[in-house]
């Protein structure tokens, strides 16, 4: 019986954005890392181009809160505490491909470092792994900003991924990413028209394309994924059929998600229907991680080695060889 | 596919009679169209008007259900993307049971199975199906393990057996309970035959698109109607790929061979490999998924992932209104007050508790809004906070009065303490995430 392959053919094209610099570009890191570039919906290789396969994260800390999950805990041991380390462990042990450092402990109300220790600890990350670098930090806007420069400042011309700025507090950290040459990512709550005008305010402040990654806010399995999962949906679509100011490849947090929920912590005696609560962790974030990648996520900041390593490989397996940097 | 008005009107005598009750063939094409007459209002159509109609009106994807009590419905989705619409019909997870397990591990399993419940949002998730896969040599445990499930679960079973006689055996088993036959080879007219006789639908399986359509109008056509596709891929993104290429060419194509749910069975992976695989398809289609390997983390992670992935994104889940205790409160314990937004509740009740104090959550009726949302709409105010908390008779419950409300809505602070006197009202903290940093700030215990 004949058949025909029904095609969808995009006009829309994600924008390739590339992560870090080289020695030759003014940073010091061994190589980049670059995502976007998709021409078809996620993985869809029978109607569109996928440049380049979504990339797996891993995060280091500033200061480790005491809500830090145990199952992850035992997996890290004290290393957890020393994020230069911690990184190394990350990217030669369980394949990290970019190092996030989370700088929550510069909140005012979750330890006030200042933003010289932040950048201390930015540059001993960055000492201690060749791979390109992502900066996390918080919405206490006064602080994060403040801690933003003068990280950008000191990371200048390393093309870090600046994360992230809000609609009421984006021009002082875009500054700093134009300023020093990193990349921004934009964060906007679970809503495509809010997304699309932070995007269209970053443009008009002369913010280089090339140099924008979007970030829809992540809800983790069991809290709100659906909403976040459907977002990603829209946007990309949006962008497929050519609206420019979607056209970013995406950032996901499935670790830092996920490990904040009840589900990750709570022991196996007190909800028995729930099974083992380190397999659990581990099933929580790969469930989450997988679907936010069928939704279009090109980028994902992973907490559990366990889940690292399953989500990084099927990555791999769906690319089936293709797309390798 | 649907039919537009005009498309109708073509097919009407065009005679304009009235007898239909519409003074116009037009007309009556056009309440067609809208689904708000039937074409049997009209005494003259033709034979050629009710085909085309008939085949119009049929789902694109068909409906089919497998088992007996509660028989798990698949199929009949009419989207691409569940914010196009909503998925309807969750996928159903199927728990293989191979019988060169032995009848002792397959019997604890098919309890264990059996006895799986867990409760979230107000809803009880369990897997659906037993896939009884025959690979021991003895015909006679197949045959056993069919009683063994019968006996001891309602769920339904699906049958793989490549063995004609002991499959057609364990079929007469299940006559009245709408099993289904999974078939790894091409279909032939006996094994039809099989499924006619004892009320089974088929799971058609192959590599490619060609056979797998021929294979579907042989079946069709030799009258078995219940039919699941079984297009086999060898990873994890070709099975994507061909799951949406499926579901597109019945949706969007109407290409009537491909109109039927899709099995996905997942086979020599690790258990995480195969969650991965179960969670990513889970988004992209199938609505069948058979395992080989479980245990209870990962069932409560795929049936969660199921559950929100198959919410009506049109409508807010919503949790009861009511007075939630967090940790183990005492009638000193602070009281907060929230939506019955679950993904609010659920947010705001996790933060309390992982602020290590005890508190009373009160949830007040929105409808499912969320803070925002139901302030706007006036369902989230101070008058109306201020009656929920009577009617719950919250004051003979506690003896505190310090109420800490969202900081999104610090505007409504003066109007419920008006209405609630003798309660102090403090402003919390917008996000949720605040919370713990809010309860040290304000030394609550
Ligand atoms: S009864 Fe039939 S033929 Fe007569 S007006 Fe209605 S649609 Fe036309």
């Amino acid at each position: 019986m004949n058949f025909e392959i029904p095609k969808e053919v995009n006009t829309g094209k994600i924008i390739e954005v590339s992560i870090g610099a080289t020695p030759e570009q003014g940073g010091t890191r061994s190589h980049t890392v670059t995502i976007g570039g998709s021409t078809a919906l996620p993985f869809h290789f029978f109607e569109g181009e996928h440049p380049h396969r979504p990339l797996i994260a891993m995060e280091v800390f500033d200061k480790i809160s005491n809500k830090y999950p145990s199952s992850l805990l035992d997996y890290y041991g004290d290393v957890i505490q020393k994020p230069g380390e911690m990184a190394q462990k990350c990217v030669d042990e369980y394949g990290a491909e970019l190092i996030s450092v989370r700088l929550e402990g510069t909140h005012p109300e979750k330890g006030n470092k200042s933003a010289d220790e932040a950048a201390e600890i930015v540059k001993q990350v960055l000492e201690s792994v060749s791979v390109p670098l992502i900066i996390t930090g918080h919405s206490h806007y006064d602080k994060n900003n403040e801690v933003m420069k003068k990280v950008c400042e000191v990371t200048a011309g390393e093309n870090c991924l600046i994360s992230y700025v809000e609609k009421d507090n984006y021009k002082t950290i875009a500054a700093a990413c134009i300023a020093y040459s990193h990349t921004l990512v934009t964060q906007t709550p679970i809503d495509v028209n809010l997304a699309k005008q932070l995007n269209i305010l970053l443009t008009e402040m002369s913010f280089p394309p090339e140099k924008i990654v979007m970030d829809p806010l992540t809800g983790a399995l069991g809290y709100g994924i659906e909403y976040t999962y459907s977002i990603m949906e829209r946007i990309r679509n949006d962008a497929l059929a050519g609206d420019k100011m979607m056209a970013f490849p995406m950032l996901v947090n499935p670790g830092y998600e996920s490990f904040r929920v009840k589900e990750t912590r709570a022991p196996e005696q007190d909800y028995p229907d729930w099974g083992n609560v380190e397999l659990r962790g581990a099933y929580w974030e790969i469930a989450t991680a997988m679907s936010l990648l069928v939704a279009g996520a090109d980028l994902l900041i992973m907490y559990h080695p366990q889940a690292v390593a399953t989500v990084k490989k099927k990555v791999e397996e769906m690319f089936d060889g293709r797309g390798g940097d | 596919m649907a039919l537009s008005g005009l498309d109708i009107f073509k097919l009407l005598p065009k005679t304009n009679c009235g007898d239909c009750g519409v003074p116009t063939c037009m007309a009556f094409a056009m309440k067609l169209a809208q689904k708000k007459a039937e074409l049997s209002e009209c005494p003259h159509a033709s034979e050629e008007a009710k085909a085309t109609l008939g085949a119009a009106s049929e789902p694109p994807i068909r409906l089919v259900k497998i088992g007996k009590d509660h028989p798990l419905e698949v199929g009949s989705e009419t989207v691409m993307f569940r914010h196009e619409k909503t998925f309807f019909h969750q996928t159903g997870i199927a728990i293989q049971l191979r019988t060169s397990e032995g009848e002792s591990t397959l019997e604890q399993k098919i309890r264990e199975i059996e006895e799986y419940k867990v409760e979230r949002v107000g809803e009880q998730l369990e897997p659906d199906l037993f896939l009884i896969t025959h690979d021991s040599p003895e015909k006679d445990i197949f045959l056993k393990t069919i009683e063994l499930v019968i006996e001891n679960s309602t769920k339904g079973i699906i049958l793989d057996c490549a063995e004609y006689e002991t499959l057609k055996a364990g079929a007469s088993l299940l006559k009245d309970s709408h099993a289904s036959i999974l078939l790894k080879k091409t279909v032939t007219d006996e094994w039809i035959d099989l499924a006619k006789n004892y009320n089974c639908s088929l799971i058609l399986t192959s590599e490619s698109y060609e056979d797998l359509a021929t294979q579907v109008e042989k079946t069709k056509q030799a009258g078995v109607q219940n039919i699941l596709l079984n297009i086999t891929s060898k990873n994890t993104g070709l099975q994507i790929q061909q799951n949406t290429i499926l579901r597109r060419s019945a949706l969007k194509k109407a290409f009537k061979p491909f109109g039927y749910p899709l099995f996905n069975q997942i086979n020599t992976e690790s258990e995480f490999d195969m969650f991965a695989t179960a969670a990513a398809l889970l988004c992209k289609y199938e609505s069948i998924v058979a395992l080989h390997e479980y245990n209870r983390a990962l069932l409560y992670a795929l049936l969660t992932l199921r559950q929100n992935i198959y919410t009506d994104p049109q409508k807010p889940i919503q949790v009861d209104p009511k007075v939630y205790p967090i940790g183990e409160p005492t009638p000193e314990s602070p009281v907060f007050v929230t939506t019955n937004f679950s993904l609010t509740y659920f947010i705001v009740s996790g933060e309390i508790e992982n602020s290590g104090i005890s508190a009373h959550l009160v949830v007040c009726d929105t409808e499912g809004q969320s803070v925002l949302t139901a302030w706007a709409a006036g369902k989230f105010v101070g008058e109306t906070i201020a009656k929920f908390i009577k009617t719950i008779n919250l004051e003979q419950q506690v003896t505190t009065r310090k109420i800490i409300i969202p900081g999104f809505v610090s505007q409504i602070s003066g109007d419920l303490e008006e209405s609630l006197p003798g309660w102090e009202v403090i402003v919390g903290s917008q996000e949720a995430s605040d919370i713990p940093s809010l309860v040290k700030s304000l030394s609550l215990t």
